[in-house]
């Protein structure tokens, strides 16, 4: 009876997360991680990784398979919870927060493998990314009822869309279903709804996997674009080195879960480790 | 004008349609009484669309599998119409009037909003096939409970004597029915066609990706079970109302599979599609009954079950797709509008976001090329790695 009184006592802790005391610090910073590791089980997955990111910097995760990468980024977006380490936002803890909070408070996410609203059209994909900024504010009862509000907020979410898929190159094919716009376009969708959530930091999970030379270049282009027009802080993992070294003004290279080296692209790539991460001896 | 049409048959066509055949059936009624058992299919038929309705919320649109929902029109039927009995007792009147139907619905649809609440916080964080079978066990046990009942109270295994309006004609009933699908209708397209609705279906792409979007996933889920639970309730006290007494083995677990199958038929993510399913089922099942009788009787599940079946093969079977194509509905339609067909309207079509594709385009989308595309380019292992299986 006791192990049963036990474990609703578990199950009811863990509807209702404790708050974490989140302190501030004082950072130069946009993003600035403090030992930020995880282990599942006795695996280190994932160990004292400092990264600390100015604004409007383009900075580079890179590394081998398996190294990190994006357990680094599921870490950072609430995914999971670091196990060692925290991790400021503009001096701001984000320890513990759930994933929907993570994204409130400004950090927005791609995925490595898209995963777009499919059945969703363009346009509509980018007002779920709008969703919950305060000028948008409309509850549940007042779009039911069909208030003014409704209409008002449902066009200013529209225009503000529009807007979105224009800098993408995205507003001719806004009525089309997401999963049948072409791949390179997939990608553009999957920033410009993480764009819309109004980050400070935006994660780019191997923006470029898949994409032809020419795609690449374009892909390039768009995220200077977005850095100088949102003035946006990106982080980006990807293993396209010449990608890496022409786009990223920073670079981390991690291997094994651990930092192998860091520094300007050149710096880190020609650092001896990491050669030998990549290559062997 | 055309521009203004098309809006027009793309918000209020089903409510257009729907208040045309309360109009009618309102005339028909007045002019010449319909027979009873006509009365009673129809109240049949408005009890199921808006079970249909409440159910597609759930299944159509969040995506989730709830096998319990008789459970909830149980709720509703014996709490509203306990509700309504007490009132009459209380009150010294001799039958319910419209005042005491409100304030039944109101109570019916509470009781079994609370009950939504309840097992959806303890349920929503289970997916796919638990939260089924946790629904499913929920709809047993409210099933239990009635049927074990006080019979001084809930009249136990016989069932609760029902109120009714005391009069002759019976058809009023059925006129409040489909004024409820209309208020049912009303805002179940309107929560979809809101900002919510989005969030909704966002979850039901893409969870995922919904919550790193920022969406909050339980609350949404939470919203949308309670909405279809009190529907269920309103679904309940109507049903209370239109049968005496009220047995709670009707609302077993095969009803709840009814109501599924309604939606199934109807297109996950219809509306309008699972409307017409619920009509078609109910009579379909009401005409079996009718026609089957005696020793045929028990023929009547086999004969369901087969024109179930071959619904099914109907709407799925790859071999009748260049059938379908040539006559469905819309073809039909705009041949009688003599409209030309126009390719650039189909992509159009396409894009609304609150229909689903049918399994046959769903068919097309994860036909093997692009699979193979997918997997080429996307490393379906990441998937695995995303969430930490292989860490």
């Amino acid at each position: 009876m006791a192990k049963f009184i036990d474990s609703v006592k578990k199950y009811v802790k863990d509807l209702f997360p404790q708050k974490i005391q989140r302190k501030t610090i004082e950072s130069d910073y946009v993003l600035e991680t403090e030992n930020l590791g995880i282990s599942f089980g006795g695996l280190k997955a994932v160990q004292s990784v400092n990264l600390k990111i100015k604004k409007n910097e383009i900075y580079g995760l890179v590394g081998p398979n398996g190294a990190g990468k994006t357990t680094v980024f599921n870490l950072l977006t609430g995914v999971y919870q670091p196990t060692e380490g925290t991790f400021y936002l503009s001096g701001e803890e984000f320890r513990g927060l759930p994933q929907e909070q993570t994204n409130h408070k400004g950090i927005a996410r791609t995925f490595q493998n898209i995963r777009l609203f499919n059945n969703m059209s363009v346009v509509r994909n980018v007002m779920v990314g709008l969703h919950n900024q305060d000028e948008y504010k409309c509850t549940v009862l007042e779009s039911v009822l069909r208030l003014p509000r409704h209409f008002r907020i449902e066009k200013k979410m529209r225009e503000r869309a529009k807007e979105l898929l224009d800098i993408f190159g995205l507003k001719e094919e806004r009525n089309n279903l997401a999963c049948n716009l072409p791949y390179g376009k997939q990608r553009k969708l999957e920033i410009a709804r993480a764009l819309a959530t109004n980050p400070k930091l935006l994660l780019l999970d191997e923006p470029a996997a898949g994409m032809n030379p020419n795609e690449t270049e374009d892909l390039m282009d768009t995220i200077r674009l977005i850095r100088d027009k949102f003035d946006m802080t990106i982080l980006l993992i990807e293993h396209d080195l010449k990608f890496v070294s022409g786009l990223c003004d920073r670079i981390t290279v991690l291997n094994f879960g651990t930092v192998l080296a860091e520094g300007t692209a050149e710096e880190a790539l020609n650092d001896p480790e990491v050669v030998k991460a990549y290559i062997g001896n | 004008m055309k521009k203004s049409l098309k809006s027009f048959t793309k918000h209020y066509l089903n409510y257009s349609v729907i208040g045309a055949i309360l109009i009618v059936f309102s005339i028909i009624s007045l002019v010449s009484p319909m027979k009873t058992s006509m009365v009673f299919l129809f109240q049949q038929i408005t009890v199921a669309v808006i079970m249909a309705l409440s159910l597609s919320l759930v299944v159509g649109f969040l995506g989730e599998l709830s096998l319990g929902h008789a459970g909830f029109m149980s709720i509703g039927a014996y709490l509203g119409g306990k509700i309504a009995l007490v009132i009459i007792e209380a009150g010294d009147l001799k039958s319910s009037n419209i005042l005491v139907f409100i304030v039944a619905v109101l109570v019916g649809a509470a009781c079994a909003a609370l009950c939504g609440f309840i097992v959806g916080f303890a349920a929503l964080r289970l997916r796919g096939d638990y939260l089924a079978i946790v629904t499913l066990a929920f709809g047993e046990i409210v099933r239990v409970i009635f049927t074990h009942s006080d019979p001084e109270s809930f009249g136990g295994a016989l069932g609760l004597k029902s109120p009714s309006f005391g009069m002759k004609e019976t058809f009023v009933l059925v006129i409040i029915g489909i004024l409820l699908i209309l208020f049912t209708l009303f805002v179940i397209q309107n929560l979809l066609r809101s900002k919510a609705g989005r969030a909704i279906t966002a979850i039901r792409d893409n969870e995922i990706a919904a919550k790193a979007t920022g969406i909050n996933v339980t609350k949404h889920k939470l919203m949308v079970f309670v909405i279809s639970a009190a529907f269920a309730g309103v679904a309940g006290v109507l049903f209370s109302y239109a049968n005496s007494p009220v047995k709670a083995d009707t609302f077993d677990y095969n009803y709840s599979i009814e109501i599924l199958v309604m939606v199934v038929l109807g297109g996950m993510g219809s509306i309008n599609g699972s409307i017409i399913s619920a009509v078609l089922i109910t009579v379909l099942n009401n005409r079996l009954t009718t026609i089957l009788t005696g020793d045929n009787a028990v023929f009547k599940d086999l004969f369901y079950a087969v024109i179930l079946i071959l619904i099914v093969i109907y709407n799925n079977a790859p071999g009748l797709k260049g059938f379908r194509e040539k006559y469905n509905l819309k073809n039909f339609m705009n041949k009688i509008l003599k409209k030309k067909h126009d390719p650039s309207e189909i992509t159009n079509d396409a894009a609304r976001w609150d229909v689903v594709p049918t399994k046959i385009e769903m068919n097309e989308v994860l036909s093997t090329d692009i699979v193979v595309d997918k997997v080429g380019r996307g490393d379906d292992s990441a998937d695995i790695r995303e969430r930490g299986g292989n860490k």
